[in-house]
């Protein structure tokens, strides 16, 4: 069912890379089965909040394709958001005025810790899994270190507009303003994975000596990818402060989400494979999943589950048939 | 051949003769039934327990009224003569976690509790960072270590009993507070009146703002925890009681983006929901904002004594009600240590009063400009060095 | 098998290359201790009496079996993130089928090893026949184990006779006896890693997988192997937990955070993530380190906010210097 997908239609200009077709299957299932199961999917209002969930996710699995496509991964997003989150609240502390240079010191706190773990990757030759590890655990400790066990301070009104609100289009409704952001990330990271600089990060992963012959920055793309990585949860981290506040929790387990939902777009973890937006599309369909499993009173233990099976299933269904002596290893 | 026998023989019998057990004796006849022992859907209810604790909102606190910290509901004092001793003390404290922002206050309200008395030489933690195992080894080594007076707080109860049973063995006085343990082996064990208590005042409030019919979405942090549990189950008979329409339980292991998700997904289904009730405060706010972003009315609200909560609720008049878990009865274990090195009599359940905070006394516990998850009623606002050091 | 030996490396290569990173854990661990032991006498502690060195090889039990189990998986270049929630998964087998009762401690042990390397069979399949990352294939392992947990039990259950705890609190002066079993545990995983063909076929298959498969070496079974072995620690782990708790505990895995710490301790003891390099002995130091860093924080008092921070400062630069070494070797 999965070939029958878009890429067979007309001669379209966009060719869908490798391992698309089938989660972009799935995504459609899922919709159609929320138009179902729930009421509120009937008009677009509902798909609208679907993607104004989902955007933190997605803007998340961007960064992580950089990073996975090149051959890496980045596990300390997930205390990099929290940490954004709580150290916008002890700056801001209610101040309406200072939303305007927190912000951009929230993106450059990101772009810095992006930094730090490329260049301890490229430099030093420590695996991207343990420098990671080792900055989840740096972050997680420091921010708490640093404003004494919980968060202080408040978010200003102005911060909170992106994650929160958004704009009357009619038609449609109110549309998000993280929607807009989701939109303008998304042909950002098409346009920048179609320029050479994209190409060849997906090169490295799939063969960094012959990048590295061919006379390719091969260290400088890895560590910008985890400067991306790092600026995605920054985004990540003012929307979902935006959406729901002040706490010390918002980025628990992302990490691992993140990672599940990029590798369900049928990105290959090592690198090489997977377009960007399959990334997002993975994001998508696995918020899409957990609010069919809400609609239907699936109870939080079930939900887990069908999540691992689906992840092993989904990495099965793209491996089983790939040419055969082709093994890679992650790290 | 016959020496090498004998010194492998000399040998052995010197590394049995140095064998030990550090494994508690065993209870035997204590009869260790306690809640949550068992498993089963009933598991978490007991209706002995169920009906006391209704019964104890009621009863008058003995003790000074202005510290409710050192106050205690139906004392049964026990004698403590045997663990007298003169100062000054190393008083020790095993704690489960500071991994939430209740035990960040509680345990800064205890700090400063130790501070203020001169007797204490000095006041020793470790924090076992939420793993059982590392407290079971916390408690041994600081059984070992010359505390005069061992306080703890347990991660898990069933778990960690056998551990504070063998610290009662070595003959310092232990205390007990928020959790308990499966053993009356502590001098005392200290703790608000409980969750029966909590969850049914929140859910009287709330059948009585949105009566008979009226709907009501139950919002929980995670199944399982015995506390939290015990709020839901007397919240539920509640409800039942009186006639009002549980739209759903769900949880939101505390995450506000969670808990502001799940509530505008029924405000979807439901069209309306009149009432709110929160086994824990800490999302109360961004519950409140699911219906401001749905352009809805807010709706009477169960929360806790979190500040941004109280906050909110006094700018914008709020119908609300905060049942709380106070966090001031962090101090009472250290008051309740010296008293015993003292010789002084003691409560041997030692119960604290649970005050609800409601429209009337509402101002008495919200300080300007403490952090958005500070407790209103860490009994702080007394103590030296307040409020810079709760911030 | 003449081709299988051509891919290995002769065990006196084996020894000397696993030997450096090996040597410098153990002189970290000895500098850590000297360290340790001077800033605890400042504040006027002791850092090795008794309490201290039961303190250190308690903590570095539960982590070194799962670490023992983990460096297997790491050197054939795989990884195993399931373990945390098998853990608790064993110890509940394990609690709930003793019941307190003496008689059920053996069949109940052998019913918790089985299940649990019925779950590494089914993580070695998955990755081997289904072809899926280890990294996913135990992630999603790991969902489901949790699923079930999340929806089966609600705290503690089961009860494990006063004989089974035996196994948790004994000691022989300060040094636990499970302890030793951990030690022993790991010199025979060093045995066979060293000694026999299976050992070989493991480094072999982390050094490259596809060079081992052409050379003849069934790397399939290997990996299915790794797995088993993993799980099978992870459920002593979990029966030593449940010794040590009394009952079984369905997060005591998690929170202890045992997945990302014990793959932390292996890389920590000098074993490559990417595989083929490395061993048993020096995980154990590494697991002693990391119990030795807890232990000398809780001595002076830091907040475990701090411990966070210095243990991931003290991994990466620990992987780096390795790195670093090699770098100069080569």
């Amino acid at each position: 069912m999965t070939e029958t997908l878009p890429a067979t239609g007309k001669t379209r200009r966009i060719r869908l890379a490798d391992g698309t077709g089938p989660v972009l299957a799935v995504l459609a299932v899922l919709l159609v089965a929320l138009a179902f199961a729930g009421p509120a999917y009937s008009e677009p209002a509902g798909y609208l909040a679907l993607l104004k969930r989902a955007a933190p996710l997605m803007i998340l699995a961007i960064g992580q394709y950089f990073v996975i496509v090149s051959g890496g991964f980045d596990l300390s997003v997930g205390s990099l958001v929290t940490a954004e989150v709580v150290i916008a609240a002890r700056l801001i502390d209610g101040d309406e005025g200072a939303t305007v240079w927190v912000i951009p010191l929230l993106l450059a706190t990101g772009a810095l810790v992006g930094l730090v773990n490329g260049l301890i990757t490229t430099r030093l030759l420590v695996p991207s899994f343990i420098v990671t590890l080792g900055m989840l655990l740096v972050l997680d400790g420091a921010v708490f270190l640093w404003t004494g066990g919980s968060p202080r301070g408040a978010l200003s009104e102005a911060f909170r507009v992106v994650g929160r609100e958004g704009f009357e289009v009619p038609l449609l409704g109110a549309v998000p303003w993280s929607v807009l952001l989701l939109a303008a990330l998304v042909v950002a990271a098409v346009v920048f994975m179609r320029g050479g600089t994209g190409r060849t990060l997906v090169a490295i992963g799939d063969n960094e000596t012959s990048v590295l012959l061919g006379g390719g920055r091969v260290e400088r793309l890895r560590t910008l990818a985890f400067v991306l990585s790092g600026v995605s949860a920054a985004i990540a981290a003012i929307l979902l402060g935006g959406f729901a506040g002040v706490s010390a929790q918002v980025g628990d387990g992302l990490e691992f989400r993140v990672i599940t939902a990029v590798v369900l777009g049928g990105v290959v973890l090592g690198g090489g494979r997977g377009s960007v937006v399959a990334a997002m599309a993975g994001a998508l369909t696995l918020e899409a999943l957990f609010s069919l499993l809400n609609l239907l009173g699936v109870a939080g233990g079930l939900e887990s589950a069908v999540q691992g099976v689906i992840i092993i299933a989904a990495v099965a269904y793209a491996s089983v048939g790939r040419i055969p002596f082709r093994t890679r290893r992650s790290t | 051949m016959k020496r090498a026998c004998t010194v492998v023989l000399a040998a052995g019998a010197l590394i049995l003769s140095a064998c030990s057990s550090d494994l508690p004796a065993d209870p035997g006849a204590a009869p260790s039934q306690a809640p949550g022992e068992t498993t089963g859907t009933s598991e978490f209810f007991d209706q002995a327990e169920y009906e006391r604790q209704l019964a104890l909102r009621d009863a008058t606190p003995e003790g000074p009224a202005d510290r409710p910290w050192e106050q205690a509901l139906e004392p049964e004092l026990v004698d403590t003569a045997q663990y007298r001793k003169d100062g000054p003390h190393q008083i020790c404290f095993s704690n489960a976690s500071v991994d939430n922002p209740w035990r960040q206050v509680g345990y800064k309200t205890m700090q400063a509790e130790a501070d203020l008395h001169d007797e204490i030489a000095e006041f020793r933690v470790l924090d076992a960072e939420a793993k059982d195992d590392k407290q079971i080894s916390d408690i041994a080594s600081l059984t070992s270590q010359g505390c005069d007076a061992l306080i703890v707080s347990p991660n898990t109860t069933a778990t960690l009993t056998p551990a504070v049973e063998s610290a009662c063995d070595s003959g310092i006085p232990v205390i007990v507070f928020d959790r308990g343990v499966n053993t009356d082996c502590p001098v005392t064990f200290i703790h608000p009146i409980g969750g029966y208590a909590f969850g049914a005042t929140a859910a009287e409030f709330l059948s009585e703002q949105v009566g008979e019919g009226g709907k009501v979405l139950g919002l929980r942090v995670l199944p399982g925890v015995d506390v939290l549990e015990h709020r839901w189950a007397a919240a539920e008979r509640e409800f039942a009681d009186s006639g009002v329409q549980v739209v759903g339980a769900e949880f939101t292991e505390n995450d506000s983006a969670t808990a502001k998700s799940i509530v505008s997904d029924y405000l979807q289904r439901e069209g309306q929901i009149d009432g709110i009730w929160m086994d824990d405060g800490t999302a109360a706010v961004a519950v409140l904002e699911a219906f401001e972003d749905a352009g809805m009315e807010p709706p009477a609200i169960s929360g806790e004594d979190q500040q941004q909560f109280l906050q909110k609720w006094k700018d914008e008049g709020l119908t609300a009600l905060a049942p709380t878990y106070p966090t001031y009865q962090w101090r009472t274990p250290v008051i309740a240590a010296l008293k015993i090195l003292r010789g002084e009599q003691v409560p041997k359940e030692w119960i604290l009063p649970q005050p609800v905070i409601d429209d009337s006394n509402l101002d008495r516990y919200l300080t300007a400009g403490m952090p958005p998850l500070h407790y209103g009623l860490c009994g702080c606002q007394e103590m030296p060095g307040f409020p810079q050091r709760w911030q | 098998m003449a081709t299988g030996t051509a891919v290995a490396p002769r065990p006196a290569q084996r020894l000397s290359r696993v030997l450096q990173p090996t040597v410098v854990v153990y002189l970290a661990l000895v500098l850590l201790l000297v360290a340790g032991s001077i800033l605890v006498g400042v504040r006027g502690g002791v850092l090795l009496d008794q309490g201290g060195i039961l303190n250190i090889l308690t903590r570095s039990t539960a982590l070194g079996l799962v670490a023992i189990g983990q460096t297997m998986v790491i050197l054939t270049g795989k990884l195993d993130l399931s373990v945390a929630y098998l853990i608790g998964l064993c110890s509940l087998i394990g609690a709930e089928t003793m019941a307190g009762d003496p008689g059920m401690i053996v069949p109940a042990v052998l019913l918790t090893l089985a299940c649990a390397a019925g779950v590494g069979l089914v993580n070695g399949l998955v990755i081997t026949k289904l072809k899926v990352n280890a990294f996913i294939a135990t992630l999603g392992t790991a969902l489901i184990i949790r699923g079930y947990l999340e929806s089966a039990y609600s705290g503690p259950a089961g009860e494990v006779p006063r004989a089974f705890q035996h196994l948790g609190y004994a000691r022989i002066g300060p040094i636990p006896v499970s302890a030793l079993l951990m030690v022993a545990l790991a010199a025979l995983a060093w045995w066979y890693l060293m000694r026999t063909k299976g050992g070989y076929h493991v480094y072999a298959v982390g050094g490259d997988e596809e060079v081992a498969r052409f050379s003849g070496i069934r790397t399939d079974r290997t990996i299915i192997k790794v797995h088993v072995l993993c799980a099978v620690a992870a459920g002593l782990a979990g029966l030593f937990l449940a010794s040590r708790l009394g009952s079984g505990a369905p997060w005591v895995g998690v929170d202890a955070g045992y997945d990302l710490e014990s793959i932390a301790a292996v890389v920590l003891g000098g074993t490559l993530l990417a595989g083929g390099r490395g061993g048993v002995a020096g995980t154990i130091g590494g697991v002693l380190i990391l119990a030795t860093l807890d232990t000398i924080f809780d001595d002076l008092g830091v907040t475990p906010f701090f411990k966070d921070v210095v243990r991931g400062a003290v991994l990466i630069v620990a992987v780096a210097l390795y790195a670093r070494r090699r770098g100069a070797l080569r």
